[in-house]
């Protein structure tokens, strides 16, 4: 764990001289491709990031994400259940008193569950065709959606 | 002669380098083989037609694997699908098989393709939602109800669970008056590239491979129009492979079946002409038809040289298309149906015996009924307007194709030498060979992308901004509430003590050397489920975990 990780959570960008992020396949498919090439790009941006690996319940996530003491959580789904996985996260989040981790995510997600999940708390939903360069960039910049 | 030609050639360049419109510096492939702006024959030398080439029907099968190919019988067109239950994707397949399809393609959810029921707390919120949900033999005589399985054929698109949808489907044929040997399709099965790949491997690979070989063993000796197994490149570009790793790590999975029913004492003979395959059209058209011609030519002399084999069919390489879906955008989403529409030619001219386009809105959700209508709509406009199927593979001779469809087999065979070198298929995905391969292929396109090296209309040129909204078809929760209804009526309906008895009679089986087949289908007759079945082979098989790597 790095020395200059601060007791008192705060905003991502004092807690951390570089962020942390934890990428994970939620869910049973294995569609890796996108998370992989995320997490690459994010670690060569000098993010610092934790692949969780496939098949991880909620309750991994966020197990795993207060372990790591992460900034954010980036979650990628291409089965359909991001309407029920997804929003476990974030209740999962509250009840442990960590939802100052920011939750983004991607896949194949219809804009109308984008929207929907947006409402729920998740900062950002990235669909394909994403520059990797705007992944980048919302990573480095503090988390703010578009 | 030649002296002439090298001296036009010459002449021609020095035009075409000083000429008023810039050429530009180098071109390649998606695969990275370099494309010259013009082939000429001596770019062809050392080929000859009788070794490269032959006629369609004969050996090397370049040319296809029928003498007669389209002119004799379309290729088939087989659209995937599933959602939902049993009931709706039923309905589904009349209406496909009513519009003119003649073969059905079933998808199935994210809990059936990893072993576990609908009731599972695993399963929670992907019921149905990326294909049809099957937790027992009566989901699987729901869903082709009305269907005699005599009369089509059928393609499950399944891979760790694929023995126990195999033993359901010959069941539902025993139930409608059909012996086995009257069924035809094909199990996709091909656990390989799940650890490749696709990643939807349960069990560790040994025993997973045992699995495959039982199936292998029974379609041999029971089921002559059966294709046990699909040997799929399709999920290993999709992963992100180039078309030349695609074309050399299926064809490498395909040896490493072989190889292993042949050490089960099968004689190659017996099984390879029912091995298949199934590949990806990717959008980059030229090296798509080469790929495909060098597939067959490959396998010809693969099967011939190395296995033995004497049957001409074991040498044939069949093989299944589906359009790319990763080059499908989300931005601008009815030009995918273009992009479809090109990649479909090139299987078609590559020579494809069945194929399957992608509908436009598949990158967003599952197809609505109008995309999916497009989809197949234009299987039907290539097929029957373009006038590409008059003529059996019509660019043979081509400068150009010829010399990439060599490159594509030298560039195989490359890779061939390191999966040898390094002790074989299985210790390639143990060492991660394979999937650092595709992760960095993936990311090299990525990079380009990001770099406008490489363009894709409507993401990193000609954008529009959002564009309109497509309608996209929703899987509500009351789907996983029936189906779990469902499950929960059936258990308490049946037997469940012969539910017991079968169970620890496939557990012997499972722990000795046998053909599981004959237990699995005395197993789902008595209405075990999936998931129970699943839970009784981790028990002796265990389950694998994969080196975590990115």
């Amino acid at each position: 764990m790095p020395a200059e990780v601060a007791t008192k959570p705060g905003a991502a960008a004092d807690r951390h001289k570089h962020p942390r992020v934890l990428t994970a396949k939620v869910g049973l498919d294995g569609h890796d491709r996108g998370v992989k090439v995320v997490s690459r790009a994010l670690r060569d941006a000098g993010v610092e990031v934790i692949y969780a690996g496939l098949r991880q319940t909620p309750e991994m996530v966020v197990e795993a994400a207060i372990q790591e003491d992460v900034d954010a959580i980036g979650v990628s789904l291409h089965s359909g259940a991001h309407m029920t996985l997804i929003p476990r996260i974030l209740e999962l989040l509250k009840a442990r008193d960590a939802a100052d981790i920011v939750v983004f995510g991607g896949g194949i997600i219809p804009p109308d569950d984008a929207k929907e999940l947006k409402q729920l708390g998740v900062v950002e939903i990235f669909g394909p065709g994403t520059s990797l360069q705007t992944i980048i960039d919302f990573v480095n910049k503090g988390f703010k959606a578009a | 002669m030649a002296i002439r030609r090298k001296t036009g050639y010459e002449e021609w360049a020095t035009r075409y380098r000083a000429g008023k419109r810039a050429p530009k510096e180098a071109a390649s492939t998606m695969s990275g083989v370099p494309v010259n702006p013009l082939y000429t024959p001596e770019d062809l030398a050392d080929w000859s037609y009788d070794r490269q080439l032959g006629y369609p029907g004969e050996y090397p099968f370049t040319r296809g694997v029928y003498p007669s190919m389209y002119r004799g019988q379309l290729w088939t067109i087989r659209q995937f699908a599933g959602y939902g239950t049993a009931e709706e994707t039923n309905r589904r397949y009349k209406f496909l098989l009513s519009q003119g399809q003649a073969g059905l393609s079933v998808a199935f959810d994210m809990p059936t393709l990893m072993g576990y029921d609908s009731d599972d707390p695993l399963s929670r919120g992907e019921v149905g939602h990326c294909g049809v949900a099957i937790d027992s033999l009566e989901d699987m005589e729901t869903l082709f109800s009305g269907i005699e399985l005599d009369q089509i054929t059928t393609s499950m698109t399944i891979n760790s669970p694929a023995a126990i949808l195999y033993a359901m489907y010959v069941a539902v044929g025993e139930k409608q008056g059909h012996a086995p040997r009257t069924l035809g399709g094909t199990l996709q099965n091909d656990i390989l590239k799940e650890y490749i790949a696709q990643k939807e491997y349960i069990f560790p690979p040994e025993p997973s491979m045992r699995l495959v070989v039982d199936t292998i063993v029974f379609a041999a000796k029971n089921m002559p129009r059966w294709n046990a197994v699909s040997i799929s490149g399709y999920h290993i570009r999709e992963a992100g492979s180039t078309a030349v790793q695609e074309l050399a790590f299926t064809l490498a999975d395909g040896m490493a079946y072989v190889e292993a029913s042949m050490a089960a004492g099968l004689d190659v003979d017996d099984f390879a002409p029912r091995l298949s395959f199934f590949f990806d059209s990717h959008i980059d058209f030229f090296e798509e038809i080469a790929k495909f011609r060098a597939a067959r030519r490959l396998w010809a002399r693969i099967m011939r040289d190395k296995y033995g084999a004497k049957d001409p069919k074991s040498w044939m390489l069949r093989f299944h298309t589906q359009t790319a879906g990763v080059s499908l955008t989300r931005q601008q989403v009815e030009n995918n149906v273009s992009r479809t529409a090109y990649e479909a030619m090139a299987a078609v001219l590559g020579g494809t015996n069945s194929l399957h386009t992608n509908s436009m809105d598949e990158v967003l959700a599952l197809p609505t009924e109008r995309a999916a209508q497009i989809a197949l709509r234009t299987q039907q406009v290539l097929a029957h307007e373009t006038g590409v199927t008059n003529t059996i593979d019509p660019l043979a001779g081509s400068y150009f194709l010829e010399n990439l469809t060599d490159e594509m087999e030298r560039g195989a065979q490359r890779y061939f030498d390191r999966i040898e070198e390094q002790g074989g298929v299985l210790r390639c995905i143990e060492n991660g060979f394979f999937q650092r391969e595709i992760a960095d292929a993936a990311f090299e396109f990525e990079r380009k992308l990001e770099a406008n090296e490489r363009i894709i209309v409507g993401v990193n040129a000609y954008q529009e901004g959002e564009g309109a909204e497509v309608p996209t078809l929703r899987i509500g929760p009351e789907t996983e509430q029936a189906q779990v209804h469902k499950l929960k009526a059936l258990k308490s309906r049946r037997d469940n003590t012969t539910v017991i008895n079968r169970l620890q009679d496939l557990k012997v089986m499972a722990r000795g050397s046998d053909n599981v087949m004959p237990a699995l289908l005395d197993c789902v007759r008595a209405y075990v489920t999936e998931g129970e079945i699943m839970a009784a082979f981790k028990e002796v098989f265990g389950v694998y975990r994969e080196p975590i790597l990115f």
